[in-house]
């Protein structure tokens, strides 16, 4: 077999891997790679304009094609720049393999120029991580980074790459197949575990689906629809499994928690069965754990073992990749033989009593005359595109109106940081989705805080020709923290007010994009349209009520039936 | 309550790592911690005394299978088991107490294995409370350093890792 020096390792892992675009910032210690790189030419390479931004642009490509992003820093503040992109995907099981330049083996521990232990660093955010120090590792480490990062709970996975390890020589043996004795992640459901979770099922006379982003990473969509159809159960969802189950579907109640919907959060409070299907209990579902779901009987299927019994004790627990543990469930209800009217006869009481709950206090805003909304500029986004664009949102208020009024149907359309809540990670997401699908409409849904935190990748997107649309909601306000002030620390604005926001539209223009800003009610349309239909970026920035709320809301630590509404 | 793992892991740089920062991260508690190679060098065994309610006791038994080189964890305190530990204890040995050491010694089944003019070190293995009962005899004597090895532990019978 022919020797091959590491650089070449990589370049020829990835495109054994079918990875077709990578997203990174060169730098002295990976500078040996790029050279490879652009000796080969056949991978795209996004020059981002700061590492955070290639990490989630990966993030954001992964999550909208369900392939394993890439992305490359140097060694040092380059790897140390790619910790919180690391961390959102790690926190919402993103699969991105990230590879950093490391100093020569011989410096490790000199406290050499832009050295960092990122390994070290990393180890608590990734799924798994490397540092190779002999050259003849390098197949097996790559085969098994990619493998790592999409199986199982997926998860980000980072390869640490010495430069000499790069330029040092060995065969190159790449794995067609990968065993590893200490990771079988458990795909399979148990057969008795599936069928004592059916016969809760039969019981139930007041069961919700409770879905969350395990639906989309495992592509259970189709299953999750049949399923809810065939027993008539009603589905709540999480934000990270909005679009797993069409928005608009008569069973569908919307997003539980925080800030999720009065029905969602009475039915959670209501039911007497919780199917929790790749969700995770999270502090923002569960509001006070005490009090939470009190009549339920639970049952929780999910393929990481950790996620179950973690904050809530559970009846049926059941370990394995949603879309097969659906199929399942599906299988035993056609075993079970009972029809479809049987089912809806069982459950009409408790969906009559769900209906009433949804008129009593549907998602809604006040109007006021001469000012903005920014839930009706979503609603307008959401008509203009048909419901049909992929949206990325920024973190706070901007992501929980998009979640609240942009109606989801499709799984793979909202991309948004969930558990890490990540400021800044829309834009640059949105350009990764963007270079996943060039002929989508991607929309990055932000805030004129979080837009700030990665400006800077409005370079990065006019220099690929990428057509993403920024809706900038602007108040002037970090707003979510601002809200939280308002209600809970009577009114001390407390470093949350802007007094100085960039002209948004000259920004845009600036860096060669178009920029329309709409300042009352009857510009929104005409800004929108614009926006939407020009050719390339653009900024929409909308003036909104500066001091907008988001409700429902959920006080932290109280119980989702105490909820604030509109 | 107390609860006693067996870990089995791969030999690899930074696991141990990986597994003491699975425990701060996620505030469980180390009560003891050993760690050594096996019959197969590619795998290293830890015994990990530590303490929490059933369900924080499996939440550490999952997070640690969950780590990708964990090959296996047994919570050796749910079965049948032996658990030993060594301690050396240098204690101060004056012209009185010399002889009650020894005696000390002669009960517990301890070894002197250093003898100087001021003191003696002895050697002390078994379960953690045989050693507190040495450590408490020897107290008012006056124990000048003790150096413990941490809790082992192996599964009886016909069980293994």
């Amino acid at each position: 077999m022919a020797k091959m020096t590491g650089k070449q390792m990589v370049v020829e892992a990835l495109k054994r891997e079918s990875v077709d675009v990578i997203f990174g910032f060169p730098g002295g210690a990976i500078i040996d790679f790029y050279d490879t790189l652009e000796k080969d030419g056949t991978i795209k390479h996004v020059l981002v304009r700061h590492e955070q931004g290639a990490a989630h642009a990966a993030d954001g490509y992964a999550r909208a094609s369900g392939k394993v992003g890439v992305c490359v820093a140097t060694s040092g503040p380059g790897a140390t720049n790619t910790v919180t992109g690391i961390a959102t995907a790690s926190l919402d099981s993103v699969p991105i393999v990230v590879f950093t330049g490391q100093v020569p083996t011989a410096l490790i521990g000199n406290d050499a120029f832009q050295e960092v232990d990122i390994v070290g660093i990393t180890r608590p955010c990734t799924k798994h991580n490397y540092l190779v120090k002999d050259v003849k590792d390098l197949p097996q480490v790559l085969k098994e980074a990619f493998y790592i990062a999409r199986s199982g709970r997926p998860g980000p996975v980072l390869v640490d790459l010495p430069k000499d390890v790069q330029n040092g020589k060995a065969e190159f043996d790449y794995p067609q197949e990968i065993k590893l004795r200490s990771y079988n992640p458990v795909i399979e459901p148990h057969g008795k575990q599936v069928e004592r979770a059916y016969r809760l099922i039969e019981k139930a006379k007041r069961p919700v689906i409770y879905a969350g982003g395990g639906i989309i990473i495992s592509n259970a969509h189709k299953e999750l629809r049949a399923l809810a159809k065939a027993m008539h159960i009603p589905v709540t969802m999480t934000l990270m499994g909005l679009g797993g189950f069409p928005g608009t579907h008569e069973l569908s109640l919307g997003m539980l928690g925080m800030h999720g919907t009065y029905c969602a959060n009475m039915a959670m409070a209501n039911s007497d069965l919780i199917i929790a299907i790749g969700a995770r209990f999270d502090d923002r579902v569960t509001g006070k754990i005490e009090a939470f779901a009190p009549l339920a009987k639970i049952i929780h299927l999910d393929i990481d073992p950790t996620s179950i019994q973690k904050n809530v004790k559970v009846d049926v627990p059941i370990v394995g990749d949603c879309k097969r543990v659906l199929k399942k469930l599906l299988d035993a209800a056609k075993d079970g033989g009972r029809p479809a009217e049987a089912w809806m006869d069982q459950h009409q009481a408790w969906l009559q009593q769900l209906d009433a709950w949804k008129k009593r206090h549907p998602l809604t805003y006040k109007e006021e005359p001469g000012v903005i909304k920014p839930q009706n500029v979503i609603e307008k986004l959401y008509e203009m595109t048909k419901g049909r664009a992929i949206i990325t949102t920024e973190v706070g208020q901007n992501q929980m109106w998009t979640a609240q009024f942009y109606k989801f149907d499709e799984p793979r359309t909202l991309l948004t940081s969930g558990g890490l809540g990540t400021m800044g990670y829309g834009f640059p997401a949105a350009i990764g989705a963007q270079m996943a699908f060039p002929d989508k409409l991607v929309v990055d849904v932000a805030g004129d805080g979080s837009i700030q935190m990665n400006i800077q990748e409005m370079a990065t997107a006019m220099e690929q020709r990428l057509p993403v649309k920024i809706v900038i909601l602007n108040n002037q306000f970090l707003g979510m923290v601002r809200q939280w002030q308002e209600l809970f620390y009577d009114r001390r604005y407390a470093a949350t007010e802007f007094e100085m926001t960039p002209d948004f539209v000259k920004l845009a223009e600036a860096y060669g994009a178009k920029g329309f800003r709409a300042t009352k009610p009857e510009e929104v349309d005409g800004v929108l349209s614009k926006g939407l239909e020009a050719e390339g970026l653009a900024i929409m920035e909308f003036a909104i009520a500066r001091e907008e709320g988001v409700f429902p809301m959920v006080p932290a630590g109280k119980a989702t039936t105490e909820m604030l509404l509109v | 309550m107390k609860h006693t793992l067996s870990v089995l892991v791969e030999n690899t740089p930074g696991a141990l790592s990986r597994i003491t920062g699975l425990f701060s991260g996620r505030a469980f508690n180390i009560e003891s911690l050993n760690v050594a190679a096996t019959l197969d060098p590619s795998l290293s065994h830890l015994t990990l005394v530590t303490r929490g309610d059933e369900f924080i006791i499996e939440q550490i038994i999952k997070q640690l299978r969950r780590l990708v080189d964990v090959f296996k964890v047994v919570d050796v305190s749910e079965g049948e088991f032996v658990e030993r530990e060594m301690s050396l204890i240098k204690v101060r040995a004056e012209e009185q107490s010399r002889a009650e050491i020894l005696r000390i010694c002669d009960i517990f089944r301890c070894k002197v294995v250093d003898v100087s003019p001021k003191s003696y070190t002895l050697e002390v293995t078994g379960p953690e409370s045989k050693l507190k009962a040495v450590i408490e005899l020897l107290r008012p004597i006056g124990i000048k350093e003790i150096i413990r090895t941490g809790t082992i532990a192996i599964m009886r019978e016909k069980k293994t890792m």
